[in-house]
């Protein structure tokens, strides 16, 4: 990545007018530096995968004339002899959640230069993020091995719960194990002093990632537990 | 914050040295363009000669033996996909798109060239998984280039087992291809511009394709998420698209899938495609025909509107495409209104390509030839495409060679005119050399008329009724028996047309070696890419300084000036300012 940061144009009219000078003018279009953009850009591509996945999710679950299981009653831990519907999930989330915030707080910590914290909050979002990734995991593992949910059937009722299901959260779960390995890779870099020069909007562009695929959970949360 | 251009970071400005990191692992944006093109059109020139196979039995059935049904399909079905996606997108924007965005916009590179290299890198891995799909068990998938479920992956589709399996792959992996290719393009054109470069100011060629590339990222994700759905349908048994169903008197384990949701999301991506194909094209020809015609882009802001409206609206037309697959009739509806309202951007377009030639000072080289040529062919295609917008007209055609044509001339022959129009203009710049002016004529009239004698006698079977995709009409009723003439008839242009194009390889090759030294600017053409220090231009483009543009790129027979086109890089005379501002600038 390359990325420069010298402050020598930016365009700041208000209103329409500002918009209009912005859209035209010369050399670039946005105020910010080239990586960010792309990021945005891919964002908003990947924003369109997750949307055309969940509305497929939806066609499928309307037009299904088998039953549609419970979610309380699919997602629930039993521990001690209490049965605790969502528990785990809500932790996952939890833990996601949380993790946007330490994600966030590095950022800041980055533009202000102090390169310890901006490592050790890294590192406590990757492994937030890891942790999630476990947790998922071990929800698979026991959809499939205690509730005999398969990506072709599933006990409870419709097929396409066990497709859908594991479809959706295993692409959320590659992007979050992604994004595991490149915060971990910047991390080094920055506790290496790559970015002393070039400047640290890496760590936002990393950080926009971060709270995209946060973000994506969350709709993935609603639609699957909650509906 | 303004970003310095990659070549001009002392720390990696370096030329590349080695044959290797010059010409193979290249970062160089004018490399890998060409790395795009030969790959594309080695490609396409596979799918050519499916075309001719398909010919062949469909002008004389019976006479060869090698081709069964089964391998027809095939055919018809590597045809398409090859052309649609692995020649015209790859050579449109990985091609065309990564050799000029930086030239006309003034940039030293795209922005990110390594991830530009990459982009080709994993083009060409889905390539090769393409062509592998030739080699295994079953021969490649026979489903049709819209690869519908249920059949295309139950038995009795040729290449139902592995072929649809190394289909869905490499569509994935071009997918990833674009979408690092895409991110570049749309960075460059918004961020990487030179001085005086204003958005108003591009070249019509980078407005085309930089629309065309943020339609790919927002219309590639429906192609990807199907084919991963499809593929789990294939390998887990999942049924996303898959109904309870029988297949060769077994009841499958597949259940409660719908097969017309397939459809919606193939054709989210299959709309807004043709407009990735067609929007680089609209791009090239317009600079094209304005160079060549000494005369500047009639109604600029119109044409950029123009592309950026047709865009928008290439989202919400796609069912279109199934009239006949079942839908609530209100959607067929609406999906033919907003069909018919493309047609306004479009004709727009048309007019304005016109209204350029108008009293325009024509030079009939090459490019124009076949500019114009284009005009013919996508105003053809284009208005069959108001027959089979509406509803009640497409019912009946439907399935018939009358859509087999229109979609050929509209979005297989017009961008292939333009492209070949775009490789004539722009080969002296790329080489350094003139090609053969006379070989190139031959090519084109040999291209343009027999596109005509392949695909006018198509509509006409179309209205008698004769189905696409049939590998023989056997003793249909309602069909004559001139119709079989009349394929024959079709065959042997074709086959014509395809030979012609020998011509043309000939010629890129000859002028290679033998061609005029082109030397700068030959065409006399007024924007950015021309006027680089060295022809071709070097990595980095520039020299030492970047340009600085003063003026749009149409800046033909102005009044007042000394020659009959000023260079964007020009500053702005005082004559002319007394002149008068001409309409657009």
């Amino acid at each position: 990545m390359t990325i420069q940061t010298d402050k020598s144009t930016s365009y700041t009219e208000p209103g329409i007018e500002g918009l209009v000078a912005d859209w035209s003018s010369d050399k670039q279009t946005f105020d910010l530096p080239w990586g960010k953009l792309m990021m945005w850009i891919f964002l908003l591509s990947d924003t369109f995968i997750f949307s055309i996945f969940l509305t497929g999710y939806m066609n499928v679950r309307l037009s299904q004339t088998d039953n549609w299981p419970n979610p309380s009653e699919v997602f629930a831990l039993e521990i001690a002899g209490q049965h605790l519907p969502l528990l785990l999930i809500a932790i996952m989330t939890f833990a996601l959640i949380t993790s946007s915030g330490t994600m966030a707080m590095a950022v800041n910590f980055a533009y202000a230069g102090n390169k310890r914290k901006t490592v050790i909050l890294m590192t406590i979002t990757a492994i937030l993020g890891a942790s999630f990734v476990g947790m998922q995991a071990f929800e698979w593992t026991k959809l499939i091995v205690e509730e005999g949910v398969r990506p072709w059937s599933n006990p409870m009722g419709a097929a396409q719960f066990g497709s859908i299901f594991f479809m959706i959260t295993g692409f959320h779960g590659l992007h979050v194990t992604a994004g595991v390995i490149y915060l971990s890779i910047i991390a080094r870099k920055v506790a290496r002093g790559d970015y002393e020069k070039k400047g640290y909007a890496i760590v936002e562009i990393t950080g926009l990632y971060w709270h995209f695929v946060d973000l994506v959970w969350v709709f993935i949360f609603a639609f699957f537990y909650l509906w | 914050m303004q970003n310095v251009a990659i070549a001009d970071q002392p720390d990696e400005l370096h030329d590349p040295q080695t044959f290797i990191t010059k010409y193979v692992y290249s970062q160089d944006h004018k490399v890998i363009a060409i790395q795009y093109g030969i790959t594309a059109i080695f490609v396409g020139l596979v799918a050519l000669a499916l075309s001719a196979l398909m010919r062949l039995q469909l002008g004389f059935p019976d006479a060869f033996d090698f081709i069964d049904p089964s391998s027809y399909l095939q055919f018809v079905t590597m045809h398409g996909m090859i052309m649609v996606i692995y020649l015209l997108t790859a050579l449109l924007l990985g091609g065309f798109g990564n050799y000029l965005i930086p030239l006309m916009v003034g940039a030293r590179d795209m922005v990110f060239p390594f991830m530009n290299m990459l982009s080709f890198w994993f083009y060409l891995l889905s390539v090769i998984v393409l062509l592998a799909s030739f080699f295994v068990p079953g021969g490649p998938t026979g489903a049709g280039w819209t690869l519908y479920p249920p059949q295309a992956i139950l038995p009795g589709t040729p290449g139902y087992d592995w072929g649809i399996i190394l289909m869905l792959v490499s569509l994935v992996i071009f997918i990833i291809a674009f979408t690092m290719g895409g991110l570049n393009y749309v960075t460059t054109v918004l961020q990487a511009r030179t001085h005086g470069m204003t958005l108003m100011r591009m070249p019509l060629t980078v407005w085309g394709i930089f629309t065309a590339t943020v339609l790919g990222l927002l219309a590639f994700p429906a192609l990807l998420v199907s084919a991963i759905m499809m593929m789990l349908d294939k390998t887990l048994g999942t049924s996303f698209f898959m109904p309870a169903l029988v297949s060769l008197g077994e009841s499958l384990d597949y259940s409660g899938g719908s097969p017309v949701l397939f459809q919606h999301l193939f054709w989210f991506f299959g709309h807004p495609e043709v407009y990735i194909v067609a929007l680089p094209a609209f791009g090239m020809v317009s600079d094209v025909l304005a160079t060549h015609a000494r005369k500047n882009i009639f109604g600029y802001r119109m044409m950029v509107w123009a592309i950026v409206a047709i865009g928008g609206l290439s989202f919400v037309v796609w069912a279109h495409h199934m009239y006949v697959s079942g839908m609530l009739p209100a959607f067929g509806f609406f999906f033919a209104t907003t069909t018919l309202i493309i047609a306004v951007p479009t004709a727009i377009k048309v007019y304005n390509w016109v209204l350029t030639l108008y009293r325009g000072n024509i030079h009939l080289t090459v490019p124009m030839l076949f500019s114009i040529g284009f005009i013919f062919t996508f105003t053809h295609g284009g208005l069959t495409g108001l027959f089979l917008g509406n509803v009640v007209i497409d019912l009946p055609l439907s399935d018939t060679y009358f859509v087999v044509a229109h979609f050929h001339m509209v979005m297989g022959v017009s961008p292939i005119m333009v492209l070949f129009a775009a490789i004539y203009h722009w080969y002296p710049l790329i080489t350094g050399k003139m090609f053969d002016e006379k070989l190139g004529k031959i090519h084109f009239w040999f291209t343009f008329l027999g596109t005509y004698a392949i695909y006018l006698p198509m509509h006409y079977l179309g209205f008698l009724g004769v189905p696409r995709r049939y590998f023989a009409m056997g003793s249909t009723d309602f069909i004559p028996e001139s119709a079989q003439s009349l394929n024959a008839s079709i065959t042997v242009s074709a086959l014509i047309v395809g030979l012609s194009q020998l011509i043309f390889i000939y010629n890129v090759f000859w002028s290679l070696r033998a061609g005029k030294p082109a030397g700068h600017n030959p065409w006399e053409a007024t924007s950015l890419e021309w006027q680089t220090p060295d022809v071709p231009p070097h990595h980095g483009n520039w020299g030492p300084e970047l340009p600085t543009v003063y003026r749009w790129a149409y800046d033909y027979g102005v009044p007042g000036a000394e020659k009959d086109f000023i260079p964007q890089n020009h500053p702005v005379t005082e004559s002319e300012q007394t002149a008068g501002e001409p309409e657009e600038r």
